[in-house]
């Protein structure tokens, strides 16, 4: 007798390796109080990147312009910090609805058309955004960013300390609410039918699946998702400039996935540690040349394969265990 | 027969392609709990009949009815809520997935649940157990949680079909179902189909003669684009014209007119 309800729980079980992982995050500021910037920093891109994931991985949309959400909500949270008021969760919720408002506007554009064709779009909403920002400096400050953005403590208890520490506690506690809902989400029937549209949209039609509407869904919560990232960055760094919507941070996250791995929502998490700690320990050996060893870790990685790159003992194996 | 008999039909359809017609004005009705075939040489424009009744094509003229509503512009998933479901003739299926998965979605889907984001996938007991028949009715239950573009390709044949009565269809449009099935496991597969609620309409497009006579109770023979007759299984085998356009279009003459004929006797 087969157990098709107990497969199909299986994967949304709770693994024994995920608590110790988020434990050794939570951890990771007390421990090692110094690096506590460089955990917030990973937090927030990993919280980005799972907002990508929910596209490119569970629903198959490319998106090159994702940094639009990022910005969006980055710039909408600072400037609620700035002109109403400076509770940080307060402004996390207007980051966050900023942001899934600016998604279920742009999610009208990805229904139609091509894979190229959605490309284009998302790059073109994130040049316009960022053209917006730069051009109404009466309020975002132009070029020089939106600056003096003093933040309240969070919960009116715990306030932004030099060190960083709060405000890593605070990106990792928003890291792990929203992937605990992402982590819902993509188990749950709903996220089935993104598999199903990512995998063959025909079928997905011919079997009742509305799949311009749940792409709209999916797009709007990713846009959300990134929001609050990017309302995240806002507050604790108490700065949004212009470059939250370049167009390198939304290349960047794809990077991210691509090394930690896509349609894994673990995989944004994963690559954005790589990511971070590569970036800061060959910075601090060779400033200027940083891209090239990440170039170069990403060609490697691509060829290899990721299952064979993290097993160095099947390098020099025959036929390519690793690999399937 | 009646019109309230009819569950589907199309009336005048046309589908061109630039100055090409694929469909040249078809009209067919599919009778309530018909078993129902299409038949005809390559090219005829069979599959392109389907995807004019499913939405994936728009007819150039004509219209869709279907259970008395006219659906000629709506679109391909809201047909399929309604009860009309098909299978294609070539694989269309969710190969990240596994065919568990696969069958998990569907039935969810099918009951209404599918928009639900907070209960995993297959939290429903019911859902469940209509899986597991699904998957033991239909020889997938060893491969279940296999990633379905790893699965050989009769399993993937089978999926293909178990998909569609995992929607639990009124109207099944059948695309050559059982193309490249292993032999033993066709006629299975047909009587499962025939085995379906008497309520249940199947439109049937097959080549292999002799399964389409032991399934069909009425047929319709397309030629180009356009129907050249329709009748019970008896008078299309005896129709000198359905004979002539086999015969001068199958590469083996002789075992389409041998088919042809032993039909008969099925029938």
């Amino acid at each position: 007798m087969t157990d098709a309800r107990g497969s199909l729980l299986q994967r949304s079980r709770i693994k024994a390796w995920e608590p110790v992982v988020w434990l050794l995050a939570f951890l990771a500021p007390a421990v090692m109080p110094g690096h506590a910037l460089i955990v917030n920093e990973i937090a927030i891109v990993a919280l980005f990147a799972v907002s990508l994931d929910l596209l490119l991985g569970f629903t198959g949309i490319v998106s090159l312009g994702h940094a639009a959400f990022l910005g969006f909500g980055a710039y909408a949270a600072a400037l609620f910090a700035k002109l109403v008021m400076p509770d940080p969760l307060v402004g996390l919720l207007v980051g966050m609805l900023a942001a899934l408002a600016l998604g279920a506007l742009c999610s009208l554009t990805i229904m139609r058309g091509s894979d190229l064709t959605r490309l284009m779009v998302t790059l073109g909403t994130g040049l316009i955004l960022l053209e917006l920002a730069n051009k109404l400096d009466w309020l975002t400050g132009g070029a020089d960013g939106l600056q003096g953005v003093v933040m309240g403590p969070v919960l009116g208890r715990f306030e932004f300390d030099l060190q960083g520490q709060t405000a890593a506690w605070y990106s990792l506690t928003v890291l792990l609410l929203l992937f605990w809902l992402a982590r819902r989400l993509v188990h749950s029937p709903l996220g089935a039918t993104l598999e199903a549209v990512r995998d063959n949209r025909l079928r997905a039609m011919a079997i009742g699946i509305p799949v311009s509407s749940r792409l709209a869904v999916v797009y709007t919560v990713a846009a959300g998702v990134a929001g609050a990232a990017g309302a995240l960055m806002a507050q604790t760094t108490g700065f949004a400039s212009l470059d939250v919507f370049a167009f390198e941070r939304s290349a960047d996250v794809m990077l991210i996935l691509v090394i930690g791995g896509v349609g894994w929502l673990y995989g944004g998490i994963a690559g954005a540690v790589v990511f971070k700690v590569m970036q800061d320990v060959i910075a601090s050996i060779t400033p200027q040349y940083w891209t090239f060893w990440i170039g170069l870790f990403l060609v490697v990685l691509v060829l290899v394969g990721r299952e064979r790159f993290i097993r160095p003992w099947t390098w020099w194996r025959k036929g390519g265990a690793g690999k399937s | 027969m009646s019109g309230a008999d009819i569950v589907l039909s199309c009336q005048g359809l046309v589908k061109r392609f630039g100055g090409i017609s694929a469909t040249q004005d078809v009209t067919l009705n599919l009778a309530r709990g018909a078993r129902h075939a299409l038949i005809g040489p390559n090219g005829a424009g069979k599959t392109t009949l389907i995807n004019l009744l499913t939405g994936v094509l728009q007819p150039s003229a004509g219209r869709i009815v279907l259970e008395g509503e006219d659906i000629t512009n709506l679109a391909p998933h809201l047909r399929a809520r309604r009860g009309m479901v098909r299978t294609f003739q070539i694989n269309q299926l969710f190969n990240g997935m596994t065919p568990l998965q696969t069958l998990a979605l569907v039935v969810s889907q099918q009951r209404g649940l599918g928009a639900g984001f907070w209960r995993p996938l297959g939290q429903d007991a019911a859902v469940a157990e209509r899986c597991q028949v699904l998957l033991e009715q239909f020889h997938l239950a060893d491969v279940m949680n296999q990633r379905t573009e790893h699965l050989a390709y009769g399993k993937r044949r089978l999926l293909e079909i178990a998909i569609a009565l995992a929607c639990e269809p009124r109207v099944l449009l059948l695309d050559e179902p059982v193309a490249g099935v292993p032999a033993g496991e066709r006629e299975e597969l047909l009587e499962t189909v025939a085995a379906l609620p008497a309520d249940v309409s199947v439109l049937l497009i097959e080549h292999d003669m002799d399964l389409v006579f032991s399934f069909a109770r009425r047929m319709t023979v397309l030629v180009n684009g356009a129907v050249l007759t329709e009748g019970d299984p008896d008078q299309i085998a005896s129709d000198p014209r359905v004979k002539s356009v086999y015969l001068g279009h199958e590469v083996d003459h002789s075992s389409a007119a041998a088919t042809l004929a032993q039909g008969a006797t099925h029938g």
